[in-house]
């Protein structure tokens, strides 16, 4: 067999290296750019000293963190459970996993905010955009755990924990999660992605996230966007490579909210 | 023995941590045993109570509210889906979700054959994969800018072909248009596909097309007669897959267009925010109607699906 890329194959990836490439390329100059024929780094310096970059930023980062410890809250110990003991229950929150898919992030907080008008405390706060967030994050939540799970020999571990007489949290806390790492840390890096770039529900409520900064500061200084889109894309880059890193190929690892 | 097991336990453990007055060690009988069982059965409740609250409830609310009138029960706001406005905003969208899925499948599919060949230097196909995983999570507001910056009306490129003497907007393009967000889209819709489909293109033994070469069968009729044919579920799979991605993207068509083009998601954003005068239950009729889309696309794909894994060991 021939063992060389045909020339049509070295099209294709010369195509799509131009296509991917060119955006970026042009990206980064662009947030270079200082009007006439000028370059440098003014759009950087002047981010780095707008109060609204680092609070969104923060704010965002403080959101995927809340929404990952949620997510491993909810899904982890009935996860475990359903897998050892329940597992007519297994199609249910297979189902439920794949729910997201199916209802649109639009849609959902169309529903959110038609259902819930109160209580202040909780709806007034970003803190309330957790909520949603565990939904986007839940198909890959779900998926990374239960491959986790079921390369795992769960009954002999907790069988043998038990033998040894420990309960409930320490077998899932001392011996169940330390076995999942490689799986949980792929998840938390997806989810920390997907709301870090998280638009819709945010932009809907009114809450200053990062991707919402970006938005607003596209609407007049576009160099500083320019800076901001590129920053998000290393943001991106980083984590990806996390999740590369320490899970081999895993398909849960797809999509994320566009 | 519970005692004695937890020193057991110690001894593994480097750092000890008390463990709580109440945590009951399961398998020690009476009321323990109890709280041990009910525990676990708590949590479940917990995550289905949460879905059930925050994911469902929601969504029935919308659905009844576009059901629902002054008088009761009543189909005008289904029906009033098929007004000029709200009919274009949905075929806009299945448009769009339809030209940026097949982009997304020929050319994604196209690059995956072409890393996977025996012939690809390896350091390309890693790279093409890493790139991938990246550029199919980086949408939304960052990658409309990008491409503002790129082939907007004072974009880079666009600016670029005009010093050339080629004027792409007086030649009726624009990124703001159906075709510059299918362009647009492409970004991470090429990179979805070709992780979707490597699987599917790896699972096709070298053998299989040795055997047609060995008869002498050509190209094009390898493709044609064995290759496409166990590829075609994988295909369609991706295809929907690829179509709800598109279908229910906000983020990117809403910075990129500022909310001024008819897609679902924006007429549905538009009413919520106040941007239109508009009763709420135009709004939850829209997302029902978009609902009721993903639903029949999903369930499609998953009859699919399971046909496509069985090529797959």
């Amino acid at each position: 067999m021939n063992k060389r890329l045909s020339l049509f194959n070295w099209g294709i990836i010369a195509l799509a290296a131009l296509f991917f490439f060119v955006p970026l390329a042009v990206t980064g100059v662009f947030s270079l750019w200082q009007g006439g024929s000028r370059y440098g780094f003014s759009a950087y310096f002047l981010l780095l000293n707008t109060s609204g970059f680092w609070a969104s930023l923060w704010l965002s980062f403080r959101l995927a963190v809340e929404t990952i410890l949620l997510s491993f809250f909810l899904l982890v110990p009935s996860m475990i459970f359903v897998h050892l003991k329940a597992q007519w229950l297994k199609p249910l929150f297979e189902f439920i996993s794949n729910l997201p898919f199916v209802i649109p992030a639009i849609a959902l907080i169309d529903g959110l905010t038609t259902l819930y008008t109160g209580p202040a405390w909780l709806i007034s706060t970003p803190n309330y955009l957790v909520i949603p967030y565990v939904f986007l994050a839940l198909p890959y939540a779900y998926r990374s755990i239960d491959v986790g799970l079921t390369t795992l020999d769960v009954k002999t571990l907790t069988e043998a924990g038990q033998s040894l007489g420990a309960g409930w949290g320490r077998i899932i806390f001392w011996v169940l999660l330390p076995n999942m790492k490689a799986a949980l840390i792929g998840a938390t890096l997806l989810t920390l992605t997907i709301v870090m770039g998280e638009f819709t529900f945010a932009s809907v409520l009114l809450f200053h996230t990062f991707a919402v900064f970006i938005n607003d500061t596209g609407q007049n200084a576009i160099t500083e966007a320019a800076a901001l889109s590129l920053f998000s894309f290393l943001i991106t880059w980083l984590f990806m490579l996390g999740v590369l890193i320490t899970g081999r190929r895993n398909p849960a690892n797809l999509g994320g909210a566009h | 023995m519970a005692a004695n097991g937890e020193n057991l336990n110690a001894g593994v453990d480097i750092t000890e941590v008390s463990t709580p007055a109440g945590q009951v060690p399961a398998g020690t009988g009476g009321i323990g045993t109890f709280i041990g069982h009910l525990i676990p059965w708590f949590f479940v409740v917990l995550f289905l109570s949460y879905v059930v609250a925050f994911l469902v409830a929601p969504t029935s609310v919308l659905v009844v509210q576009a059901f629902t009138g002054d008088h009761g029960f009543t189909l005008s706001y289904m029906e009033g889906l098929a007004d000029y406005q709200y009919a274009l905003a949905f075929e806009n969208s299945i448009i769009l979700s339809l030209a940026s899925a097949a982009v997304g499948l020929v050319f994604g599919g196209l690059l995956a054959y072409a890393i996977l060949q025996p012939g690809a230097p390896k350091f390309l196909r890693s790279m093409v994969t890493s790139f991938s995983a990246v550029a199919a999570n980086f949408a939304g507001v960052p990658l409309a800018f990008a491409f503002i910056s790129t082939l907007g009306t004072l974009g880079f490129v666009t600016v670029f072909f005009k010093h050339l003497g080629i004027d792409i907007y007086s030649m009726g393009f624009s990124l703001y248009s159906l075709t510059g967000l299918t362009i647009t889209y492409a970004y991470f819709q090429v990179p979805l596909m070709l992780i979707i489909i490597t699987p599917a293109l790896e699972a096709m033994r070298a053998q299989w097309r040795e055997a047609a070469d060995g008869m002498g069968a050509t190209s094009w009729q390898y493709w044609r007669l064995v290759g496409l044919p166990i590829l075609f579920p994988s295909l369609l799979a991706a295809f929907l897959l690829l179509f709800g991605n598109s279908f229910s993207a906000f983020a990117t068509p809403y910075a990129l267009s500022d909310g001024n083009i008819a897609l679902v998601p924006i007429d549905i954003s538009n009413v919520l925010s106040g941007n239109v005068m508009s009763d709420p239950q135009v709004g939850a009729a829209l997302s029902t109607g978009m609902i009721l889309v993903m639903a029949v696309v999903l369930v499609i794909y998953s009859f699919v699906a399971r046909r496509a894994a069985r090529w797959r060991k």
